[in-house]
C-alpha cells in the first residue's frame, strides 16, 4: 500500500517520560481489545524510574516465527509480523522465551499467544499505530524518514541489532546518537553488566535535605 | 525432491495404502460399497495423502519436531505406575474440556464460542456418519424376517437393529440435517463477526478465513437440499443437486491440508504441551543469567537453544558467563534494550 510505504516506525527510549499513554492506547486496538500488548519496562527499577516502550521490531528474521512449532505466526508481504493465528497458536512458549525484544504476551486464559502487530488495522490504511498518535515526548513516532531526520538532527535511524553472535535487522527503527559514536548496529548484549542509568534517585531524600540543613 | 519431502511422500502413500485396504477390507471386497459414493471415496483418499503429507513435512520442522519426540519422551514419564492413573484423569479432563467443550474460545468470546462450537460438532457429526458409509464400512440392511427394521452391519458384522419408523430411525437417518443445522447456525455467527468486526475484517484473508465458511455453507445447504428434494419434492432437481453438493464436498476435502482446516490435526499438539509444561514445571527452573529469576524450565530453554541452532542462529554469547542469549529471561530483553541505547547516548556525550 502506498500511505505504508512511505511511513516508518522510529522508537527512541531515551525519549520516554513513562507516562503510560502508549499502554492505554493500545489496549483500544481493533485487533487486540482490551489487551495492551506495548511493554512499559523499567530499565532499573529500583535505582530509576527510566522506563523503555517495547514494540513489535518486526524482524526480517523473525526468530519468534521460526521457533514457532505450529507454524502461527506469520509475516505480510510489506514485513509486518503478526500476532498467532488464533486456530494455530497452541501456547506454548516458544515464541514467548525466544524473541531477543522480550515482545509476545502469553494470554494463558486463551491459550494464545498475543503481540503488537503494528496496529495492522491502521497501518494497513495509512494510519498510525495507536501508541504513536497518543506519545506525547515523541518516543514512539510514526511518520515519513524526511520528516523524523528534520525533527531530530542529532539522531539517525538504526535497524541493526546485537545479541551474541547473532544480528538481527528490523522494520522498526531505533534513535541512535549520530556524531563521534558511529555504531552500525545497537549491541544489546553488551550491555549485560550495566546497571541502569548513571543519574541515581535518593530514595532517602528527607535524611539527605536535613544532613545539607545541619552542614554534615 | 529434498530428502523430507520424500520421507512425507512415502508417509503419505503408506497411510493412504492402509486406509485403501481398510476400505476393501471394510466393504467385504466393496461387496457391500455403494457405487454412488465412489467420488468421495476417491476425495478422502486424495484427502489422506496430502493431510499425512502436510502432517509429516510439519513434524519436520526443527521446533515441531523437539515437541514431538519430547511430547513422546514426556508421555512416557507419565505412564509410571505411580502417576500412571492421575495423569489419565488430567489427560482426560484436558481432552474434553479443551476439544469437547472448547473452553478457551469460551474464554475468548462467548459469539466466538457458540460459533466454533456449532461448526465443529456439526462437522464432528457429518464426517462420523459419513466417511464409515463413504468407505463401505457401514451398512444398514433389513432383517430377513421384519422388513421394518434395520441391521447395522459394521465391517461386515451384524450389530444393533433398530425400527425404521422409530424416533432412533428417524434421528439416525435425519444425523446429517441436524450436522447442517448446527453448522449453518455456527457459519452464520462467524460470518456476523467477520463483517462487522473492524479488528478481524483488517486481518482475515479470503482463502484462510471466509473460503472454508463458504464451503461449510454450501456444503450444508446442498446437503439440506438434496434431503428437502427427496423428502418433499418427489427428487425435484435431484441429480442436480446431487452434483452440486458433491462438488462442494470434494472441493473441501481437497483442500483439507492446505487451508484453515489444517488446524483439526495440528491441534493434537495441545495435548502434548501441556504435558510438556506440566514435567517442566515439576523440574528445575531456568534463572536468568542477568536477575537471577526463574523465567522457564530449565528443559524448555535447553531445547530452545537446540532448536535456535538448528535453524541457525547464533545467540551464543562465548566470551560471558551468560553463555548464550537464550539465558536471559524476557523481562531483561526488554530492559537491555532500553539501556543499551542509553549507553549509546552517554558515549556520544562524552565523546562529543
Ligand atoms: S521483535 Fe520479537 S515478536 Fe517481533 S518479529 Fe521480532 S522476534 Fe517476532
Ligand atoms: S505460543 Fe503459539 S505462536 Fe508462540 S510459538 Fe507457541 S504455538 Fe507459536
Amino acid at each position: 500500500m502506498f500511505l505504508l510505504d512511505q511511513n516508518e516506525f522510529f522508537i527512541d527510549p531515551a525519549r520516554c517520560i513513562g507516562c503510560q499513554a502508549c499502554v492505554q492506547a493500545c489496549s483500544e486496538c481493533d485487533t487486540h481489545k482490551g489487551h495492551a500488548m506495548i511493554h512499559l519496562e523499567y530499565v532499573d527499577r529500583g535505582q530509576s524510574t527510566q522506563t523503555v516502550p517495547v514494540v513489535c521490531m518486526h524482524c526480517e528474521s523473525p526468530t519468534c516465527a521460526e521457533v514457532c512449532p505450529a507454524d502461527a505466526i506469520k509475516k505480510t508481504e510489506d514485513g509486518v509480523v503478526q500476532s498467532a493465528r488464533k486456530p494455530r497458536c497452541v501456547a506454548c512458549n516458544n515464541c514467548v522465551l525466544a524473541c531477543p525484544f522480550g515482545v509476545p504476551k502469553m494470554i494463558t486464559d486463551f491459550e494464545l499467544m498475543m503481540k503488537c502487530d503494528l496496529c495492522y488495522d491502521r497501518t494497513s490504511a495509512g494510519k498510525k499505530p495507536m501508541c504513536a498518535t497518543v506519545c506525547p515526548s515523541g518516543a514512539l513516532f510514526y511518520g515519513p524518514r524526511p520528516e523524523i531526520d528534520q525533527l531530530r538532527p542529532r539522531s539517525k535511524p538504526m535497524n541493526q541489532f546485537q545479541f551474541g553472535r547473532q544480528t538481527i535487522t528490523t522494520k522498526v527503527h531505533m534513535m541512535a546518537p549520530t556524531g563521534p559514536v558511529k555504531a552500525q548496529y545497537l549491541d544489546v548484549t553488551e550491555v549485560m553488566n550495566e546497571n541502569g542509568p548513571r543519574q541515581r534517585i535518593a530514595l532517602d531524600i528527607l535524611s539527605n535535605l536535613y544532613a545539607s540543613e545541619d552542614g554534615v | 525432491m529434498s530428502k523430507e519431502k520424500l520421507k512425507a511422500n512415502i508417509w503419505a502413500f503408506v497411510v493412504t495404502a492402509i486406509l485403501a485396504r481398510l476400505i476393501t477390507l471394510g466393504s467385504g471386497n466393496l461387496d457391500r460399497f455403494d457405487a454412488a459414493l465412489v467420488p468421495y471415496t476417491f476425495a478422502t483418499l486424495f484427502a489422506v495423502f496430502g493431510i499425512t503429507r502436510r502432517y509429516a513435512l510439519w513434524l519436520h520442522r526443527p521446533p515441531t519436531a523437539m515437541y514431538w519426540t519430547r511430547g513422546w519422551k514426556v508421555f512416557l514419564l507419565l505412564l509410571h505406575p505411580r502417576h500412571v492413573g492421575s495423569n489419565a484423569i488430567l489427560f482426560l479432563r484436558r481432552l474434553i474440556a479443551h476439544y469437547a467443550f472448547n473452553d478457551f474460545i469460551w474464554r475468548r468470546g462467548r459469539m466466538r464460542w457458540l460459533a466454533h462450537w456449532c461448526i465443529m460438532w456439526g462437522c464432528v457429526i457429518a464426517v462420523a456418519i459419513t466417511i464409515p458409509l463413504v468407505c463401505g464400512w457401514i451398512d444398514f440392511r433389513s432383517e430377513a424376517d421384519n422388513l421394518e427394521w434395520y441391521r447395522v452391519l459394521v465391517f461386515g458384522y451384524p450389530t444393533v437393529a433398530f425400527p425404521i419408523r422409530s424416533l432412533v430411525g428417524f434421528l439416525t437417518f435425519h444425523g446429517l440435517v441436524w450436522s447442517s443445522f448446527l453448522v449453518i447456525f455456527g457459519v452464520l455467527l462467524a460470518l456476523r463477526r467477520r463483517l462487522s468486526d473492524h479488528g478481524a475484517a483488517a486481518l482475515q484473508q479470503f482463502g484462510e478465513d471466509l473460503l472454508p465458511l463458504f464451503l461449510l455453507f454450501a456444503i450444508s445447504v446442498t446437503g439440506l437440499m438434496l434431503t428437502a428434494s427427496y423428502t418433499w419434492m418427489k427428487g425435484y432437481g435431484y441429480d442436480f443437486l446431487a452434483i452440486l453438493h458433491a462438488i462442494t464436498v470434494i472441493f473441501t476435502l481437497l483442500w483439507l491440508p492446505f487451508g484453515k482446516f489444517f488446524h483439526i490435526f495440528q491441534r493434537s499438539a495441545t495435548v502434548g504441551v501441556a504435558f510438556y509444561q506440566d514435567v517442566g514445571k515439576q523440574g528445575e527452573q531456568a534463572k536468568c543469567r542477568r536477575c537471577g529469576n526463574e523465567f522457564a524450565s530449565r528443559m524448555h530453554v535447553e531445547d530452545l537453544i537446540t532448536v535456535e541452532k538448528q535453524l541457525g542462529y547464533r545467540y551464543e554469547m562465548p566470551d560471558s558467563p551468560v553463555e548464550h542469549y537464550q539465558w536471559i529471561c524476557p523481562r531483561c530483553r526488554r530492559a537491555l534494550l532500553g539501556l543499551a541505547q542509553g549507553v549509546l547516548w552517554n558515549e556520544s556525550q562524552a565523546q562529543g
